[in-house]
């Protein structure tokens, strides 16, 4: 758990600063190579959006100097930056690195698109070699925790702009959006980005229309659609299952009568409104009308508001469970710790063991096939009893802070080197004379 | 003994009532799921009892409680062929009030009562009885979907933020259940009374057609009839199709409800 990351985003720092230390895709690869050529680091990523810039590494000994290197390799002051910058160490890390993946640190929190660019920037750390053991496990298990967050809250599932509303909006009317025919009435910015939603998520075919003609088939023509004449809108206007409306016009447009017209022409088959003109194209009478559901700007505001409340009730809860995922990671890291400290010790009594029994048995002399299961099932039946308690804390203490400390002691006491398998046993070996005599 | 598993399925169908009235005020997807579960239990239950009045020989066809117990288990089967196809479960807001009070009055007690008068063409009476059945829980169901889609049209009108998230399916989805079960209950009610006039000429030699029975059942299939055809030709749905649609589910309680003072078409004990 050596983890230490340094960063920037949406939060700490202006536009101008996170433009400075925007990395191109590019240059990436280079970039983890430099880092983990950095003194003190032994693995590390480095993950770079629009929102934010992170460096995230595993140390070689619990502290490296990231902000030099961040100094070093964009050429910036400590003025210019540092007081832009957040430090997070082990546990903090951690957490910082699931809530970035959860989309819990995001501008809008819940979107999608940020795990998808870890994801990233993972696969690219991984393939120069800069992302081995230590920082696979981490985001192995960011990935999942981010997973996990998605299905289990809804903080991902509600939009948020005011286009996206009205997709929800026809979806709760219609069902599918397959095979909607989508009206624009009045061709502006607004009632086009609806409508490029609406025509992603199924619509068939769309109609245009606008005073200025010319300006209705050219936005007709974006959407492979087809301009309607404005003197034409009543008599066309109920092939439409839903209506966007944004004319400068003064008063409503479409009024009551003309709503009573459409239905019987449609055979009562409801139609949508999405009304974002001020003031208002569709008169509250109209909206009134069995079969006509009518949304103007406030109401799709409001829903949208609404939404953003929701996020925040859900980002609450998603936080509930990065923190037990936290203190899970942490445990599991701290019980990996130990494992190799069990297994050297394991190995150190048993050549202890063998040598012992090579020892004795010239002394002894030849023994029979009884006596030598008794000397057998006698000193492994020691080892094992000598053994038990110092396992058995090391397990408990790997569940704890004092882990570090533990593992420590009892690598000095039995003089353990646990990288690797062969190097405990040559240590222990060497030590020999130290072993255990009954 | 099937009593005893029309009680198990009573029970089951208990928790599928119990979700109905939560239903209407929250949304629970685990809520749903387990409902759902546990009608599906009840249904097996019910069709064990059923086989096993049927197969001991003492299932009389016109007896008012396998009627109703009959009729409860043709009803969760629309209930279950929907949510095959819509993954829905909020017709059982309507279909498991129905079904647990129809159930329920059929386990309570199981008394045989007997058509009064002696039937001479058995397999017709079986073949009206299951037509008319089927008409009813298509009607049941009708009936529920055109007061969901109330609701849920007021859900939209309201404009509360709220009407993004309910438990009801979209506002066409809805309106498709109810006009595909009004047009698959019509000509089972159709033949179901064509059945029922054949047993009556043969019974009776004639039919009365001022018995309360045959009068309110006639009523009941013209209301059907309103509502199929408005809704084909001028696309009826919402208020008037509600209201056409309640006023045919009351036809439909009064005709039932006519076995008890119906000259010819009367259960005794």
């Amino acid at each position: 758990m050596r983890y230490q990351l340094i960063g920037l985003n949406h939060k700490s720092a202006p536009l101008q600063i996170r433009e400075k230390l925007a990395i191109p895709e590019s240059r990436l690869p280079d970039t983890c190579r430099e880092l983990t050529a950095y003194p003190g680091i032994e693995e590390g990523m480095v993950i770079s959006t629009c929102n934010r810039v992170e460096v995230v590494t595993h140390t070689v000994n619990g502290s490296a100097d990231l902000r030099g290197f961040l100094h070093d390799h964009f050429h910036l002051t400590p003025q210019e930056l540092d007081a832009h910058l957040y430090e997070f160490r082990e546990k903090d890390a951690v957490r910082h690195i699931f809530r970035v993946a959860a989309s819990l640190d995001s501008m809008v929190v819940g979107e999608a698109q940020i795990l998808g660019q870890v994801k990233e920037a993972y696969a690219t750390a991984r393939a120069v070699g800069a992302v081995r053991g230590q920082l696979d496990q981490l985001f192995s298990r960011a990935f999942a925790v981010a997973k996990r967050v998605r299905t289990e809250t809804a903080v991902g599932s509600s939009s948020v702009s005011i286009a996206s509303v009205a997709v929800e909006l026809a979806k709760k009317i219609f069902g599918t959006l397959q095979g909607k025919n989508v009206f624009i009435v009045g061709a502006g910015k607004m009632s086009e980005l609806a409508a490029r939603h609406l025509m992603a998520h199924g619509c068939a075919s769309i109609f245009v229309a606008n005073r200025t003609y010319e300006r209705a088939i050219g936005l007709a023509q974006k959407f492979n659609g087809q301009a309607i004449k404005f003197e034409d809108l009543y008599s066309t206007c109920d092939r439409a299952d839903i209506v966007i409306t944004s004319t400068g016009a003064p008063h409503a447009i479409f009024r009551r009568e003309h709503g009573e017209q459409f239905l019987a022409r449609r055979k009562n088959r409801p139609m949508f409104f999405i009304d974002i003109a001020v003031p208002r194209d569709v008169s509250p009478d109209m909206a009134k009308l069995d079969g006509i559901f009518a949304y103007d700007i406030d109401d799709l505001q409001q829903a949208v508001t609404s939404h953003v409340a929701d996020r925040r009730k859900e980002a609450e809860r998603a936080e509930q469970i990065i923190a037990s995922e936290v203190e899970k990671f942490e445990a599991r890291a701290h019980t990996l710790d130990v494992v190799p400290t069990i297994v050297s010790l394991q190995d150190h009594l048993e050549t202890i063991r063998q040598a012992e029994i090579d020892r004795v048995r010239g002394r002894m002399g030849q023994l029979t096939p009884e006596q030598e299961i008794a000397v057998e099932a006698l000193t492994r039946g020691i080892i094992n009893k000598v053994m038990h308690t110092p396992i058995t804390t090391l397990k408990t203490a790997a569940k704890e802070s004092e882990a570090t400390t533990v593992v420590d002691v009892v690598r000095r006491l039995f003089n353990l080197q646990v990288k690797a398998k062969d190097g405990a046993a040559e240590a222990a070996a060497k030590k020999d004379e130290v072993g255990i005599r009954h | 003994m099937s009593l005893l598993w029309l009680r198990f399925a009573l029970g089951c169908y208990f928790i599928g009532l119990i979700y109905a009235f939560v239903a209407l005020s929250r949304t629970s997807d685990l809520f749903a799921r387990i409902a759902l579960h546990a009608a599906s239990l009840g249904m097996v239950f019910h069709f064990v009892s059923l086989v096993e009045v049927f197969v001991s020989g003492q299932f009389v066809w016109a007896s008012v409680h396998n009627g109703e117990s009959l009729l409860a288990f043709i009803s969760m089967c629309f209930f279950m062929i929907i949510y095959a196809i819509y993954q829905t479960t909020s017709p059982g807001v309507v279909v498991f009030p129905v079904v647990f009070f129809l159930t329920f009055v059929a386990a309570v007690d199981q008394q045989p009562v007997l058509l009064t008068a002696f039937v001479q063409r058995r397999g017709w009476l079986i073949a009206h009885i299951i037509l008319i059945f089927t008409g009813y829980a298509a009607l049941v169901l009708s009936f529920g979907a055109s007061l969901l889609y109330l609701l849920q049209e007021r859900r939209l009108k309201s404009k509360k933020p709220t009407s993004l998230i309910s438990f009801l399916p979209a506002l066409e989805v809805i309106d498709q259940i109810g006009y595909r079960s009004l047009l698959l209950g019509f000509p089972f009610m159709t033949l179901g009374l064509l059945t029922g006039s054949v047993v009556a000429l043969t019974t009776y030699g004639r039919v009365d057609f001022l018995d309360p029975k045959i009068l309110l059942s006639v009523l009941m299939w013209a209301v059907y009839m309103v509502m199929v055809f408005t809704r084909w030709n001028s696309g009826w749905r919402g208020r008037r199709a509600a209201i056409l649609a309640s006023f045919a589910f009351v036809a439909a309680l009064a005709a039932w409800a006519a076995n008890y003072f119906s000259t010819i078409h009367r259960f005794v004990s």
